[in-house]
């Protein structure tokens, strides 16, 4: 048998390198292209996957994980709870990319606080929420994103209105907003290149329908109905850092934005004509997109300079975890100080 | 006026003086101002304050023990009665013992109806505006009146009043001033109108060499910094806030690099307790060192995630201040009811090792030794304790640096795993102690990450629902939990000549339970006292209970729930164990231990 001629990133690891486990996931279902273009994504971003650190908390889309970057450490949290898993375990390290993949139903109801709580912090996180209008591990119960009037098998009918994510993520003051379909992979792909390099709250809200439980054409969250009412926002590129002097972009027709890490996103206006870097337009486009029902994608809001809960003054060495034993002990002396003020 | 009355033999350094004020009318600052002046006149004391869950309004009280025994407990009667409020001005004079001393401000106009008792109304409006006080500070000032009337009844020395004060405001001359100036005036008007001297004298000694005053909040705070403290997140809920608030406070002065200007430890405060400990549990997961603080209620919250923190092996370490009853229950009242909730916390089989401080200074101690033990066990660990001890300032020995080094477990970086002769796997139990080796992220090492989850895995981290696999884990995870039986503090013994029946408590409880012994004896009831120091008990606790014919275990909480838990672990012993109860939400007495086994023992 001859090897097979693998091809190698520019740090000479193979996309196999990236793999994670053999996907348990339903054939067809959504949350399998997020793998998949997240696995791409970082293979060319030459992203090292010991660099990366995985959270999720419980649901289909939450095991989503453990199917990409199994040289990576990752961390299975409880529902709704992923957001404070991945604020501690992220100060330990501020070198590390944390990417964190959550459900609807564990974003935007059990979660919704901590969902809120993290986009004011401003962590610098890839957070996922694979949104399918439906609780998929617990067999298919209306999910809060889920549209007023849907009716699912064995289900009532959703009275209610719909939590929108980007929107939540927008009010909450996310630096990063986008809105992905996993029926538009190579958009998506887009999307997790330009979040692994921003710094700071990176929420990509993922149209990811569930073939098994709510995937009907005239729904919401199905691919039929996304395929038709997909608008993308932009013709999204990522560019890397020695490369943008070689870009030619048309100022006017183009919007650049520059990132912290010296790499850049290249937005090629479509038809709305739309630039990422206002957050009240950016929530005005949400509500003409939803009267003319219309699926917006793309970059939606980027502040790449917003302050991060780390560039707040307390910030502790880089690598918090790896200072010595011996150094994290405060003097003999200062606790003899600390007792003679007690007196 | 008072009725003349014969001066009683003078009782030296041996009363309880008590303070009703309103709840918010700043009576924190002459309260602790006395006692720390009797603390500095060498005298030892013990300070109960006993609040309403108020902001402003309710009755508060304040209790100060002075004890030239150094008998430190709540007391049940109180020889001076401070009144400032109207609404608890009748119970007030109630309560005060016969021969006692009455002082109250004289706007308070109510009926007087004892005449065993010796009363002096104070012009506090009065004396406050002659002071010259401005006007929007009056009502803060107005109870250094009664600390002037009582520097003058007691003889307490004015210069360590002056210095209680410095100590307070933190140097800051015009406050000091300030007050200082209403003391003086109150001593002198007291001299004046006194009419008789007090039988209950301050005097100088030598009782308080080579102690401090301190909270047990502060103390936990300062025994978790000096543990090696790297990340901290928690969410505020009285009694426990005090702790959270201690390791800020201290952050600055203790843990800042001098040459960054940063501090070396993150404090966050998150949106629940929920987050707070996810976050912990991130943190600690990742290689810090971490802790943080809640009581019940928060505990509550924090269930879900210490239940998977325990199957997946996480160092924390969450300390417990305890407080009465659920939420809202009685927050500012004390207990010792959440023992079965700390111990179980979680779900499925959960066993947790639980820290009981019975000092403040064991609080410190405590507080490094959880982080030490965390990191070994990978698990998490709790420090019980409750309001009594959290907030009240106590007398207590100096905090004492750790005379070990900081322990962080098995931790493999890149160069131990190369240096590894043997396969690692997250959870192989390669040393037969039922600890495994962690890896931690960031470690770049290519075999060293793995995935944590709350679903069953085999000892390589993989997902596995085998059912041998999953009762072999637990299995290992409950060996763990027996080698913490010598691993945890063992129990301090203090035994009597005689004694046939032992007593065990923890905690808060201590000081009542100590002076309770000693009246026993006095009694004809030697008892033997086992001061128990941590859970999961050890062979000390089960040697003591063999050897005694009864062993009473006395706690604060309805049903008993320490006894309970030491009655499942030597069921052929349970018998022995008589449970005493005490569950007011008020500081137990030694007057009630004593009567409690009194009652008992000569049935
Ligand atoms: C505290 C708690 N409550 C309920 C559950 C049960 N549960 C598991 S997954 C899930 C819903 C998941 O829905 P979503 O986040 O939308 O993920 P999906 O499966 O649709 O991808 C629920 C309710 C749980 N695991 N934990
Ligand atoms: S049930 Fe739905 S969400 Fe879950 S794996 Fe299947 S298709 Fe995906
Ligand atoms: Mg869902």
């Amino acid at each position: 048998m001859g090897a097979k001629k693998e091809t190698l990133n520019g740090i000479g690891l193979s996309k196999e390198d990236y793999a994670g486990a053999p996907s348990t996931l339903c054939r067809g279902c959504g949350h399998n292209a997020i793998v998949n273009q997240m696995i791409a994504a970082c293979y060319e971003e030459n992203i090292p996957p010991e660099k990366v650190v995985k959270f999720s908390g419980i649901g289909c889309s939450s095991k989503a994980p453990t199917y990409f970057l199994s040289r990576s450490f990752g961390f299975n949290g409880l529902h709704g709870r992923m957001p404070s898993l991945a604020t501690g375990a992220l100060f330990a390290d501020t070198s590390l990319i944390g990417i964190g993949v959550s459900g609807d139903g564990d974003s935007a109801s059990i979660g919704m606080g901590q969902f809120k709580h993290v986009m004011r912090r401003n962590l610098p996180l890839v957070y996922i929420i694979a949104n399918n209008g439906v609780y998929g591990l617990t067999k298919g119960q209306i999910s809060a994103t889920a549209e007023e009037g849907l009716a699912l098998k064995n289900q009532s009918q959703n009275m209610y209105m719909p939590i929108d994510i980007v929107w939540e993520a927008l009010v909450g003051r996310a630096s990063f907003v986008a809105r992905g379909f996993s029926g538009d992979p190579k958009q998506l792909k887009d999307l997790f290149k330009a979040a692994l390099h921003h710094r700071g709250m990176a929420v990509i809200d993922v149209i990811s329908p569930c073939v098994t439980f709510n995937n009907k054409d005239d729904t919401l969250h199905s691919y039929a109905w996304g395929k038709l009412h997909e608008v993308a926002l932009h013709e999204l590129s990522f560019v890397p850092a020695a490369e943008i002097v070689t870009v030619d972009y048309e100022k006017g027709q183009t919007a650049k934005v520059d990132l912290h890490d010296g790499t850049h996103i290249i937005l090629k206006k479509l038809e709305h004509g739309y630039e990422p870097g206002d957050r009240g337009a950016a929530l005005q486009l949400l509500e003409e997109a939803n009267r003319k029902q219309e699926l917006v994608t793309g970059l939606i809001y980027i502040d790449p300079d917003q302050k991060t809960i780390f560039d707040i003054d307390y910030l502790p060495p880089k690598r918090l975890n790896r200072v010595p034993a011996e150094e994290l002990r405060p003097s003999r002396e200062s606790l003899n100080k600390v007792n003679a003020l007690m007196v | 006026m008072a009725e003349k009355k014969s001066v009683l033999e003078p009782v030296v350094n041996d009363f309880s003086i008590t303070v009703g004020t309103v709840n918010g009318s700043g009576s924190q600052t002459a309260n602790l101002t006395l006692m720390r002046a009797f603390f500095k006149m060498g005298i030892p004391i013990s300070g109960k304050n006993i609040f309403p869950s108020n902001i402003q309004g309710l009755p508060t009280w304040y209790t100060i023990r002075v004890s030239k025994d150094r008998y430190l407990a709540r007391s049940e009667t109180t020889e001076i009665m401070v009144a400032m409020n109207p609404a608890s001005f009748a119970n007030d004079l109630d309560k005060l013992v016969p021969g006692g001393i009455f002082l109250y401000a004289d706007h308070i106009k109510e009926e007087i109806n004892r005449a065993d008792v010796v009363v002096y109304p104070m012009p506090v409006k009065e004396l406050v505006r002659e002071s010259g006080a401005p006007r929007s500070l009056r009502d803060y000032v107005a109870n250094m009146v009664y600390v002037g009337a009582l520097t003058h009844l007691l003889g307490i020395e004015v210069e360590k009043l002056q210095e209680a004060l410095d100590f307070h405001f933190g140097g800051k001359q015009k406050p000091v001033e300030l007050n200082m100036k209403i003391i003086k005036k109150s001593i002198e008007w007291a001299a004046e109108n006194f009419d008789q001297a007090s039988p209950y004298r301050a005097e100088q000694m030598d009782g308080t060499d080579g102690y401090i005053l301190a909270t047990g909040n502060t103390a936990g705070a300062l025994g978790s910094i000096y543990g090696g403290l790297q990340f901290t997140a928690w969410y505020p809920i009285t009694p426990a806030t005090g702790m959270p608030e201690a390791i800020t406070k201290y952050r600055p002065f203790l843990q800042e690099d001098p040459e960054t200007k940063k501090y070396k430890f993150s404090v966050v405060q998150a949106e629940d307790e929920l987050a707070a400990v996810g976050m912990i549990i991130g943190a600690g997961w990742a290689g810090l060192r971490t802790v943080t603080a809640t009581s019940g209620p928060g505990m509550s919250l924090m269930s879900e995630y210490v239940g998977l923190a325990y199957y997946a092996e996480i160092p924390i370490v969450i300390w417990n201040v305890q407080r009465m009853g659920p939420s809202t229950g009685l927050p500012t009242r004390t207990s010792q009811g959440d023992i079965n909730q700390t111990y179980y916390l979680g779900q499925g089989d959960t066993k947790h090792p639980i820290f009981f401080p019975g000092s403040v200074t064991e609080c410190f101690e405590f507080g490094w030794k959880a982080m030490d033990l965390a990191e070994q066990l990978q698990a998490p660990v709790f420090v019980l304790i409750d309001l009594d001890m959290g907030m009240n300032q106590w007398m207590t020995e100096p905090f004492q640096y750790p005379d070990t080094p900081i322990k962080r477990g098995k931790i493999l970086w890149e160069d131990d795993l190369d240096n590894l002769d043997w396969e690692w796997g997250r959870y192989l139990d390669n040393d037969g102690d039922g600890i495994p080796y962690r890896t931690v992220p960031g470690n770049e090492h290519p075999k060293s990450a793995y995935f944590t989850r709350g679903t069953g895995h085999d000892e390589y981290a993989n997902y596995s629902e085998d059912p041998e696999t999953w009762a072999a884990n637990l299995a290992r995870l409950n060996k763990k939990f027996e080698l913490t039986r010598t691993m945890v503090p063992k129990p301090e013994i203090h035994s009597r000549d005689g004694a046939e029946i032992g007593v065990i408590a923890f905690g808060s409880t201590d000081p009542a339970v100590s002076e309770a012994c000693d009246y026993l004896e006095a009694d004809g009831v030697a008892v033997d006292y086992l001061r128990l120091r941590a859970l999961p008990i050890n062979e000390d606790v089960v040697d003591f209970i063999r050897s005694h014919k009864r062993v009473y275990v006395v706690e604060m909480n309805r049903d008993g729930q320490l006894c309970q838990i030491i009655a499942l672990e030597m069921l052929d012993q349970a018998t022995k164990l008589i449970s005493l109860t005490y569950n007011t939400g008020l500081q137990l007495t030694a007057a009630w231990v004593q009567n409690a086994i009194l009652g008992k023992e000569m049935k």
